[in-house]
C-alpha cells in the first residue's frame, strides 16, 4: 500500500462524507431528529477501532512467529490509534446520547463494555511500559494482545447483546440498518465508513514509519 | 498418553507442595474470613442485590491473591527444572486444573462462611446459586492462571496482576453477577441458561487461547 491513490479517495470520502452528511437530507424519525446525522461519525470510529486493533491482532501473531522487531512496533502503533478512534467513538456516542438520552454518561451497557474494552488495550499498553528488555517485551505484550482481543469481541458483540440497552440496534430498539438507514443515507453512511478505515489506516502507517525512523536514530 | 502423565504429575507435585506448607488454602481462607466479617462490622444488615455484589467482589480479590502466586511465587531455577521436564502445555493444564479446584475448595467455604454470616433471603435458588459460584470460581481460574503466567515473566508482581486481569476479567463478573442475581431471586431455572452457556463459551475460549499461548510465553 505504498501508492498514494488511496490516501487521496481517503481524503476524499471523508470529506465528501462530512459536507454531505450535514447537508443532504435525512429520514424525520421522532425522538432521534436531526441527531441520525451523528451515524456518520460515530460508527465509522468503531468500524476503523475494530480493524486497526485486527491488525495489531494480526502482526501480534506474526511476531511471536518471527520475533521481528517491525513487526512488533506495528502491533503496538495500531493498537495506539485504535485506542485513538475507541476514544472519539466515545465521545461522540456521548455527544450523541446528551440530546437523546438525556446525558452524556447513562451507564448503558453499549458505553460500559466499550469503555471497558478500552481498559483492556490500555493495560496492553501499561503492559509494555513495564517491561524493559525489548525482545521480552515485544513478546509478551504480544501474548497479551492476542489473549485480550476475544475478550474484547465479546465485549462488544456478545455481551450487549444479552442485556437491555438503550442503543440502537439493541434491547427492540430499532436499528440504523433496520427501516430508517434509507438509500440516501447509504449514499454517505458507506463511502464514510470506508473513508474512517482508511484514514485510521493512514495514520497508523505515518506513526509506525515515525516511530520506525527514531528507533533507527537510536542505534546510530 | 504422555501429556495426561505429565499433567498428573504436576498436578500431584502442587497439591504435594501446597499440603506441606498450607500457605495458599489457609492464608486465602483467613482473608475471606476476615473480608467477611469486616463487611459484617460495617454493613450489619444488606439487602439482596448487596449481598450477591459484595460475595463476588470478596471472591474477586481472593482469587487473585490465591492465583497471583501459582507462577509468581515459583522461583526462577524450578521453572526452568520443570520446563526441561514437562511440556508447557502440560504445565499450563496442570496449573490451571489445580488453581480451579483450589478455587472451587475455597469458593464453597467462602460461601458457606458467608451465608452463615449473612443470612441470605428465603427465596434463594441455593441449588443454582451453587453451580454458579462454581462456574464462577472455574473462570476465575482458568482467566487468573494465564494472566499471572503473563505477569510473572513480565517480572512485575502484584500491580500488574491486577491491571492485566481487571479488564479481562469484568465482562465474566458481569455474567456471573447477573446469573447469581437470577438465583438470588428465585427466578426459574431456564433464565439462567443462556448465562451458563455464556460462562461455559468464554471459558472454553479462554483454555484454548491459554493452550496455543503458553508455549511462546515461557521459552525466554
Amino acid at each position: 500500500m505504498n501508492k498514494i491513490w488511496w490516501k487521496i479517495l481517503a481524503a476524499v470520502l471523508v470529506i465528501y462524507s462530512t459536507i454531505a452528511g450535514l447537508l443532504l437530507g435525512v429520514p424525520r424519525l421522532a425522538i432521534l431528529n436531526e441527531t441520525i446525522r451523528n451515524l456518520y461519525f460515530h460508527v465509522p470510529m468503531w468500524f476503523a477501532m475494530i480493524v486497526l486493533f485486527s491488525i495489531s491482532v494480526f502482526y501480534s501473531i506474526k511476531n511471536l512467529n518471527s520475533q521481528n522487531e517491525t513487526d512488533d512496533l506495528k502491533a503496538v502503533e495500531s493498537a495506539n490509534v485504535g485506542i485513538i478512534f475507541g476514544l472519539l467513538g466515545l465521545v461522540t456516542g456521548a455527544v450523541w446520547a446528551k440530546f437523546t438520552w438525556g446525558q452524556f454518561w447513562s451507564f448503558d451497557p453499549k458505553q460500559n463494555f466499550a469503555a471497558i474494552s478500552i481498559l483492556l488495550y490500555c493495560a496492553y499498553l501499561i503492559l509494555r511500559n513495564a517491561i524493559e528488555e525489548e525482545q521480552k517485551r515485544a513478546k509478551i505484550s504480544a501474548i497479551y494482545n492476542i489473549f485480550a482481543f476475544p475478550m474484547m469481541v465479546v465485549l462488544l458483540f456478545v455481551l450487549p447483546r444479552l442485556q437491555d440497552s438503550l442503543h440502537p440496534g439493541n434491547g427492540g430498539n430499532p436499528g440504523f440498518n433496520s427501516y430508517d438507514l434509507d438509500s440516501r443515507m447509504r449514499m454517505v453512511f458507506y463511502p464514510a465508513c470506508l473513508g474512517w478505515i482508511l484514514i485510521g489506516y493512514w495514520i497508523y502507517t505515518i506513526k509506525f514509519r515515525i516511530r520506525n525512523l527514531q528507533n533507527q536514530a537510536q542505534q546510530f | 498418553m504422555q501429556l495426561a502423565q505429565q499433567v498428573k504429575h504436576l498436578v500431584k507435585k502442587e497439591f504435594v507442595l501446597e499440603w506441606r506448607s498450607k500457605y495458599a488454602l489457609n492464608g486465602v481462607l483467613l482473608y475471606v474470613v476476615s473480608t467477611v466479617f469486616v463487611c459484617y462490622l460495617s454493613f450489619k444488615v444488606v439487602d439482596k442485590l448487596t449481598w450477591n455484589a459484595l460475595f463476588w467482589i470478596i471472591m474477586l480479590f481472593a482469587s487473585i491473591n490465591a492465583i497471583a502466586k501459582s507462577f509468581l511465587q515459583e522461583s526462577k531455577g524450578r521453572q526452568l527444572y520443570i520446563y526441561t521436564l514437562a511440556s508447557p502445555v502440560a504445565v499450563i493444564i496442570a496449573k490451571t486444573i489445580y488453581n480451579s479446584i483450589l478455587m472451587m475448595l475455597i469458593s464453597i467455604i467462602a460461601f458457606a462462611f458467608y451465608s452463615l454470616v449473612f443470612k441470605p433471603e428465603a427465596d434463594i435458588d441455593i441449588l443454582m446459586y451453587f453451580t454458579a459460584t462454581v462456574l464462577g470460581s472455574l473462570s476465575f481460574s482458568t482467566v487468573f492462571t494465564m494472566v499471572s503466567a503473563i505477569a510473572s515473566k513480565a517480572g512485575n508482581g502484584g500491580m500488574l496482576m491486577a491491571i492485566l486481569s481487571f479488564p479481562v476479567i469484568i465482562p465474566v463478573l458481569i455474567v456471573l453477577i447477573k446469573l447469581t442475581k437470577n438465583a438470588v431471586d428465585g427466578l426459574d431455572r431456564s433464565v439462567s441458561l443462556d448465562e451458563i452457556g455464556l460462562m461455559l463459551v468464554v471459558n472454553v475460549l479462554v483454555v484454548t487461547v491459554s493452550l496455543l499461548l503458553f508455549p511462546y510465553l515461557w521459552r525466554d
